[in-house]
């Protein structure tokens, strides 16, 4: 079994507001030399694939055509 | 003229939309989503707003692969009318039918208010009952309603006359309620066949609830 963990965030140059707004509050809270904040999300799959090449291929695919939305994200995949 | 409006698990602005057609004197037909084809009479299809699945995922994301949504796209690729409110507005961007993609607001709240909006371009079957530059006042309800295409989609937007609306104040000077790029409030296709937006024109049909300037913009799908 291979667990894949995604992570999907905002694109680079496309404007994080949840990002922004947990950046101000740290701030509010004295937690300073915080220079960037970005919210994502993360997926976590477990699957029955074995082969780790395959899986990230199949992975890949899910980003595309499901987990995340290109237009304004960028996903990033970890096998273990 | 037959409306025909989907239904997703979680749409709940179908009724409302099935209205606002029947007043302006439309025969409507509310199409389950588990559907594999569009009633072949149709001269319009209705994605209509709510919270399809939830919103899960993103808004918008889980509905394209309802069954229903390969006829829809075959029937906007043969040149079907289509228009998106909201939630479907965020279905269709999500499908590849329209370009772009919605974002969470910039200001992270759930915006539920009138607001102006200042029609653009009126070369489209579905604004062409108004003029450019016209002001309308139209309900928005949205959460995720933060139009984002990069600069290249910008640019081919306003070359080809896609922008339809962008939002305004009431003397149509530019007020960006959501973060919209140059405040977009709704869209259009290349073939200007598939249309979206994210205020509720089928929530402006009566002077006596605060406006009547959705009648214009729905008005214009039954002249065509």
């Amino acid at each position: 079994m291979i667990k894949a963990t995604v992570n999907i965030s905002l694109k680079a140059g496309v404007l994080d507001s949840q990002g922004k707004a947990v950046h101000h509050a740290l701030d509010s809270l004295h937690f300073k030399g915080v220079s960037d904040v970005r919210v994502g999300k993360q997926i976590v799959l477990k699957l029955d694939e074995t082969d780790k090449t395959k899986a990230m291929a199949e992975v890949r695919k899910m980003c595309e055509e499901l987990l995340a939305n290109t237009v304004i994200e960028d996903y990033d995949i970890e096998l273990s | 003229m037959k409306v025909t409006i989907l239904q997703f698990p979680g749409t709940n602005c179908e009724y409302d939309t099935q209205h606002a057609f029947k007043e302006l004197g439309a025969t409507t037909e509310i199409l389950w989503h588990k559907s594999q084809s569009i009633p072949s009479d149709t001269d319009l299809l209705v994605v209509a707003g709510g919270f399809s699945y939830g919103d899960y995922l993103r808004s918008g994301a889980i509905a394209k692969f309802s069954p229903v949504m390969k006829a829809v796209t075959t029937y906007a690729n043969a040149g079907g009318k289509v228009l998106g409110i909201c939630n479907g507005f965020q279905v269709l961007t999500e499908a590849g039918l329209l370009p772009g993609a919605l974002k969470r607001n910039d200001g992270l709240h759930f915006i539920s208010k009138h607001h102006h909006l200042k029609v653009i371009n009126n070369d489209n079957v579905f604004l062409k009952e108004l003029a450019c530059g016209d002001l309308v006042n139209i309900p928005i309800a949205h959460h995720d309603g933060n139009y984002f295409i990069d600069s290249d989609g910008l640019k081919d937007l306003k070359q080809n006359n896609q922008i339809l609306l962008t939002y305004t104040d009431e003397n149509g000077e530019i007020k960006n309620p959501n973060g919209s790029v140059e405040s977009i409030a709704g869209v259009c296709n290349k073939n200007k066949n598939v249309f979206g937006l994210m205020p509720h024109p089928e929530r402006a049909m009566e002077a006596l609830l605060g406006s009547s300037d959705g009648i214009k913009m729905l008005q214009g799908f039954f002249s065509a």
